[in-house]
């Protein structure tokens, strides 16, 4: 048996990320503490409401009516490290060129499809990947959109007059402020997912996050593989 | 038979260091990956015994779950404190902050858009500072702050230009309707009757709103309702002293006599039945602001 050290994170990387969750906790409780004071979507088919965002047990015990002064005063505090962090983050991918890593590329849709397959114990075989699988990447590149979506249509709500075209885009005021509200629910969708896959995944992928490093083990089996896919070279 | 096993151990060990060698001259190439499409660097070491992947593991393990440990407890303490009451100022300074960034990026002649007439509608929200002891007819609005102490009746006031606008009221707790509003442009008002300016001087128009007193107090007439407003935002050609609602003369409840609306700012800012207005260098009181809401909050 013989093991190897893959270097998965660098340190830029690793303290972006830590960083960036409770920022993003922090952004969508103070959003929560707004969103109250108006609380009027859900999803409704044919005029009848399946369910309402958000229940009052959901409020009650979170704590969150009547604090709307402090959700403002929280939420446009935070968002310039908010944002700031996730363009820095931007701006590394860029430069270090691990935009490769994320980036999905062609096929990917249809290999993250087969992951996802692999994931539900349908498919035994996982899809050839490079640094992530393809519904990683599909994952990660989707969460910096969602990162620049927050912006976007905060922005919108934040500066309708200033940045009315940004609002008109956008579809208006009203609408804006839903969107708003969506990408919020997507953030938490992804970030429930995430934690799933991570503990999954186990100890040594989630340790890599910490060290930069994870553990990989090159076994007996594969090491033939290797050395045959050598030999023909 | 341990030796033998430690005898294939060093040959596996030669071999995979052989095809890392390979893999780093290109030699290997999987078509189908998707680390090669995009020509992916991968970070492998050499191979490792057991024992000294461990070791070097849990040094590295070590060191990173202190410091990330320490982070962790710092940013839990460092967020406890920014959250004490007496802190507050610090979110002060922080909206004081995006009120700068926003009057760098404010331009006059940004407009917000305006509706078609059918749209508009009417929500009744917040009576504060609308005492039941109150008089339409003897009602005068009190403007100090200018060449001289002035009052206006409501006859004065309409006999200014007359603008009309259908806008999108926004409140600060989320939602929006649109109004039809009438009423005089501040600007008008202001440019009519001449403030004092910062420095004392001769008011010049043209050089409107750099030459004025920062600030514009509103106060309702019972005192129980006050805001502040930067000179640029009241200024701004959608800010108007209304005395007309979707075409009706404004209704108690919305304000009459007199009220300020606005597209610049949200609804708390909107001060109904106006009873004085000051042109003051002092950052005037705001009801809001002293509940813990920004004192600018502009759009």
């Amino acid at each position: 048996m013989t093991k190897q050290l893959e270097k998965k994170h660098s340190l830029a990387v690793r303290w972006l990320h830590w960083i960036s969750f409770p920022l993003l906790a922090l952004m969508i409780w103070s959003g929560l503490l707004i969103y109250w004071a108006n609380a009027i979507y859900g999803f409704k088919i044919f005029g009848y409401e399946l369910f309402h965002f958000f229940p009052t047990w959901f409020y009650d015990i979170l704590g969150i009516p009547l604090r709307l002064a402090e959700g403002i005063s929280l939420h446009f505090f935070f968002m310039w490290f908010f944002a700031l962090n996730g363009v820095i983050y931007v701006l590394y991918l860029i430069f270090s060129g691990e935009w490769r890593a994320i980036l999905p590329v062609p096929g990917s849709f249809k290999r993250a499809a087969l992951v996802s397959l692999h994931d539900l114990h349908i498919l035994k075989k996982l899809p050839p990947q490079g640094k992530y699988n393809d519904a990683q990447r599909i994952a990660y590149t989707g969460v910096i959109l969602l990162g620049a979506g927050s912006i976007i249509t905060g922005l919108a709500i934040y500066k309708p007059l200033q940045l009315s075209w940004l609002t008109w885009i956008l579809g208006g005021y009203e609408w804006a402020r839903w969107e708003h509200f969506w990408v919020m629910i997507l953030f938490v969708l992804f970030f429930v997912v995430h934690v799933i896959q991570v503990l999954l995944a186990g100890w040594n992928n989630f340790r890599s996050m910490i060290t930069g490093f994870e553990v990989v083990k090159t076994d007996a089996v594969a090491t033939e593989t290797m050395v045959e896919e050598g030999a023909k070279v | 038979m341990s030796e033998d096993k430690g005898l294939d151990n060093e040959v596996l060990l030669e071999k995979v260091r052989e095809i890392e060698a390979a893999k780093r001259d290109d030699k290997i190439i999987d078509k189908e990956n998707t680390a090669y499409i995009l020509g992916e660097k991968s970070g492998l070491s050499a191979p490792l015994t057991d024992g000294e992947a461990g070791k070097i593991m849990s040094r590295r393990s070590r060191r990173s779950f202190l410091i990330g440990g320490a982070a962790a407890v710092a940013g839990y303490f460092g967020y406890r404190w920014l959250r004490q009451p007496d802190n507050f100022y610090i979110f002060e300074r922080m909206f004081r902050f995006n009120e700068n960034v926003s009057q760098t990026f404010f331009e006059s002649s940004d407009l917000a858009p305006e509706f078609p007439r059918e749209l508009a509608g009417a929500r009744v929200n917040g009576l504060i500072g609308m005492g039941e002891d109150f008089s339409a007819d003897s009602w005068r609005l009190q403007v100090t702050g200018l060449s001289n102490p002035q009052q206006f009746s409501l006859d004065e006031i309409k006999s200014l230009p007359r603008t009309e606008m259908t806008t999108e009221l926004k409140c600060i707790e989320g939602w929006s309707i649109i109004c039809n509003w009438t009423g005089v442009r501040f600007s008008d008002f202001a440019a009519q009757f001449f403030p004092v300016l910062r420095d004392g001087g001769t008011p010049n128009l043209q050089r409107l709103p750099e030459n004025l007193t920062q600030y514009v107090s509103l106060v309702t007439p019972d005192q129980g309702y006050y805001v502040g407003w930067d000179m640029q935002s009241i200024l701004h050609p959608q800010t108007l002293l209304a005395y007309e609602m979707n075409g009706e003369p404004l209704k108690p409840e919305h304000g009459a006599p007199l009220r300020l609306v606005s597209a610049t700012k949200y609804g708390i800012k909107q001060l109904k039945r106006i009873g004085s207005i000051e042109f003051t260098n002092v950052r005037p009181a705001d009801y809001w602001a002293e509940q813990g809401y920004d004192w600018y909050s502009g759009h």
